[in-house]
């Protein structure tokens, strides 16, 4: 006899059970992802670290932390201002969450255009994913390597604050979207809070 | 209505609090960063300092705090489990570092 048959005798309670974590499906699924890329970009840092520690000649290429310095107030400040149009989204005031949700894509474009123009630099000085003229050439392979995966997160991330903050306006979207998108976001700027530490201050040249 | 109000913006003085907060512990890792220590202190201050800035992230920014209890535990032992479970090639680095056994072979 299956499961079905059980249960249309009522012989058995209800199949399913109510969520497990009683938080809407969309926002489990959104925080599982995270946990899942966590893992992702704490293989990328440890194998860095890794290699920093066995490697005697490693680079220190970064002159000045001005560029780092401003990327992480951008970065920051965009987390904050997600958090507004989310709160804006929550009261119900479309507009303005529109406004303030269009404002992180701003900042997060920015982001990435100060993260681009520093490659540009460091690339004019001669650094490939293969070679550098500072020492080994590891440091630019996972340099761009952990860079590069957080800056494809940056413009996912901007991609989806448009589409969603676009859809939200025309009323396909509700509130919740746009608080699963901020899970994101903030994850995103998580992120960075180890790799700036780890890939730009540790390896500063004084 | 002014209830209403005054607890959007309250809601948002706490945002505004955890994001000062955030910049601070960012500006501590920067000064860390021009310390005469040697890299090993540096590299163990500055994760501190990037940890407890993600935890305060995770919990207020990303409002885990307010989420049912047992999806809080749920998230921190099972991240903190996989990320515990990545150190085991520590060993093998400062092996690398030293250059033994096969140096010696060699």
């Amino acid at each position: 006899m299956s499961q079905a048959d059980l249960t249309m005798e009522g012989h058995s309670t209800a199949p399913m059970v109510g969520p497990i974590f009683s938080i809407p499906t969309k926002k489990f699924a959104m925080w599982l992802f995270i946990i899942a890329d966590t893992m992702t970009f704490a293989a990328c840092l440890v194998a860095y670290g890794f290699l920093r520690n066995g490697t005697p000649d490693w680079p220190r290429p970064f002159h000045s932390i001005t560029n780092v310095a401003v990327m992480t107030l951008i970065l920051l400040t965009s987390s904050l201002t997600m958090l507004v149009g989310l709160r804006a989204a929550r009261a119900g005031d479309k507009a303005r969450a529109f406004r303030w949700t269009m404002i992180t894509a701003v900042l997060g474009i920015v982001f990435a255009l100060l993260h681009i123009r520093e490659w540009l630099g460091l690339i004019n000085e001669g650094m490939t994913m293969f070679k550098n003229p500072w020492g080994t050439g590891l440091f630019g392979a996972s340099f761009f390597s952990i860079t590069g995966l957080h800056l494809t997160h940056v413009t996912c991330g901007v991609v989806a604050l448009i589409a969603v903050g676009v859809r939200y306006k025309g009323g396909r979207y509700n509130a919740d979207d746009i608080e699963v998108l901020g899970l994101y976001w903030h994850f995103v700027d998580l992120v960075w809070m180890f790799v700036v530490p780890l890939v730009y201050l540790l390896n500063l040249s004084h | 209505m002014a209830a209403t109000e005054t607890h959007k913006n309250s809601e948002i003085g706490k945002d505004i609090i955890v994001y000062v907060c955030l910049l601070a512990l960012a500006g501590v890792q920067f000064l860390i960063a021009y310390q005469n220590i040697d890299i090993g202190q540096k590299f163990t201050r500055m994760l501190t300092v990037a940890c407890i800035e993600a935890g305060i992230a995770v919990l207020f920014f990303m409002h885990l705090w307010s989420e049912k209890r047992a999806f809080l535990i749920f998230v921190i032992v099972f991240t903190i489990s996989v990320l515990l479970g990545m150190q085991y090639g520590w060993t093998d680095s400062n092996r690398m570092l030293v250059g033994a056994p096969f140096s010696k072979v060699q």
